[in-house]
């Protein structure tokens, strides 16, 4: 961005010095001990010696935890796909919106992403209950209650609820950068709204919307609250596992190498966006040409 | 806009999706699915019933309750300084690390780019396990300090996870600066701090008013985090919301919500109207 040879190096060090010494101290050092305990085993109750064992790692691969990594992948795959389906027609809708219908589109998926997350899930809970909203409607019309809360199917809605602003945001930004006399162009040569969205704009914003899968995947896979609260016993994610070694199974290097092998799937999920991205900035000169 | 001058009852125009009737309903929809949980929760917080279902009157009972709850207001308390502090720590450390990476090319600086995105990427139960074993076994945290002190380790550990955001914002907003303008500043004899402080800082202000309303909500809104660094004397709004859904459902926890989502919403349209008003002042 800028030539660093001839700025003053007191006014270098005045800025960097403090975010630097943050994010060593309370960053890069706690998840260092993590990534150290993850090699080593319990000697008392909290007391861990780093022995360079792989026993951990070992352990992960055991069926029962081997599941639960599926059912997470699973979930957060199915949560995302349904997020995509909920979420593209929405930030389409925004993208050709007005100026003043895209401030109120935009403000209808900010209010309930900056609420907490823990109301949203608790909202969530009073309308599934088996005493629930839902449920009542159903009443009247003669069905019998359905228990949703504490299912499968609750830990997905609730996924999906919390997580549609994360789809939608950098769709809508994808959306909105579009050449649009492309599309212009598509429907004055004949082709319908269904067949131009998905013949035009889904492969011109393509990397757009990978990111955005992305966007939602990785957050999705690592939630411990939802499952927590509106899954039942045989939904549980990878994070409730590791929440469970940390507090009540005293287990920490288990624990460790479980938050790690999240940590890696999430990395590995991230360096495929990058790699993503570059391969769309790439191909974009060639395109063009 | 073009489409702002045309009558409404016209057709729609071949790419104003918004005012087409499938699109219309799909968001109609969606804003539903988001909103009616959401407003259940808060017109049943008014409700005078124990059981939560079925309306049986107006009443504020609920919310008198929570004021005499000493517990649920020293979690409040507790969440609105560690907001604050967590605030003003997140923006200086955020536009100090936005301005390192716009300003200077130096050795490991990818390195230092990488290590402030992590937090913004990092699953959160890993960071709070890591901050678990961090405060409870590397740097015990003392648990018997004085208030606010007390709430030292959850207050790092919301900075933390805070600034990288606030960072994201401001180098969004240090892209549209005109250099031309830091080097007249230089030019005219202003030291190179100086010359940021002048020049730079009124240029990224709505960028830190936004990041700092950001972190403030980031904060006030962590759970995951919090419930590891929490002792059973440092409890925090969320945490205790959190307590109070698991073991009783009441009328209170509605309240409680409410509360909460009524300071985010005020906290948001006080941002928006402060960047407004910023953006109208001659950007």
């Amino acid at each position: 961005m800028s030539s660093a040879s001839n700025t003053s190096r007191r006014a270098f060090w005045a800025v960097l010095t403090a975010p630097a010494a943050w994010i060593t101290l309370f960053f890069v050092v706690p998840l260092s001990v993590i990534w150290a305990y993850s090699f080593g085993r319990t000697l008392g109750l909290t007391e861990v010696a780093v022995t360079g064992t792989l026993d951990n790692y070992v352990r992960v691969f055991d069926p029962v935890y081997l599941l639960i990594f599926a059912k997470s992948l699973v979930f957060a795959g199915v949560t995302t796909a349904v997020c995509l389906v909920i979420g593209f027609p929405y930030a389409l809708a925004m993208t050709f919106a007005s100026d003043r219908g895209k401030i109120l589109l935009l403000l209808g998926i900010m209010l309930p992403f900056w609420t907490n997350l823990l109301v949203r899930t608790y909202a969530l809970m009073a309308v599934m209950r088996t005493e629930g909203y839902i449920n009542d409607m159903f009443g009247l019309f003669g069905f019998g209650p359905v228990e949703m809360l504490h299912t499968n199917f609750a830990v997905i809605v609730g996924l999906v609820y919390v997580h549609l602003p994360f789809i939608i945001l950098p769709l809508y930004s994808t959306l909105d950068r579009m050449d649009r006399s492309l599309i212009e162009a598509s429907l004055d040569l004949g082709a319908g709204h269904i067949a131009t969205i998905f013949k035009v704009i889904v492969p011109i914003a393509k990397p757009g919307i990978l990111s955005a899968i992305m966007l939602t995947f990785i957050p999705a896979l690592g939630s411990y609250l939802t499952p927590d609260l509106l899954g039942g016993p045989d939904s549980q994610m990878i994070a409730s596992v590791i929440e469970r070694q940390f507090k009540r199974a005293n287990d920490w290097p288990f624990g460790a190498a479980l938050s790690f092998m999240l940590m890696y799937l999430t990395l590995l999920a991230m360096g495929l966006r990058a790699i993503q991205d570059r391969r769309a900035a790439r191909a974009r000169p060639q395109g063009d040409a | 806009m073009a489409t702002a001058s045309k009558p409404l009852d016209s057709k729609p125009g071949p790419l104003e999706y918004s005012r087409r009737w499938p699109l219309r309903l799909w968001v109609g929809a969606v804003i539903l699915f988001l909103y009616l949980p959401l407003a259940s929760l808060v017109v049943f917080s008014f409700n005078d019933s124990r059981r939560t279902i079925r309306w049986e009157g107006f009443t504020l009972d609920w919310y008198g309750t929570m004021w005499n709850d000493s517990a649920l207001i020293d979690a409040f308390t507790n969440s609105l300084t560690i907001a604050f502090i967590s605030m003003l720590f997140s923006v200086v450390l955020g536009a100090l690390t936005a301005i390192a990476l716009w300003r200077f090319r130096f050795p490991g600086k990818g390195l230092f780019d990488g290590a402030v995105t992590l937090p913004i990427v990092v699953p959160e139960i890993c960071m709070g396990v890591a901050m678990l074993v961090f405060f409870g076994q590397i740097v015990p945290w003392p648990r018997d300090l004085v208030w606010p002190f007390d709430l030292g380790a959850i207050i790092i550990a919301h900075i933390t996870f805070s600034f990288p955001f606030v960072a994201v914002v401001v180098r969004a907003r240090l892209a549209s600066f005109n250099r031309e303008m830091e080097e007249a500043a230089r030019d005219l004899g202003a030291s190179e701090l100086r010359a940021l402080w002048d020049v730079l800082l009124p240029h990224v202000r709505p960028a830190l008013i936004s990041g700092g309303l950001l972190a403030f909500t980031l904060s006030l809104d962590d759970f995951v985090i919090t419930f590891f660094t929490s002792g059973p004397n440092t409890v925090t709004f969320p945490v205790k919301i959190y307590s109070m859904v698991r073991f009783s459902v009441t009328p209170e926890v509605n309240a409680a919500s409410t509360v909460l989502m009524l300071i985010t919403i005020a906290l948001t349209a006080i941002g928006m109207k402060l960047q407004g008003r910023d953006l109208a002042q001659g950007h």
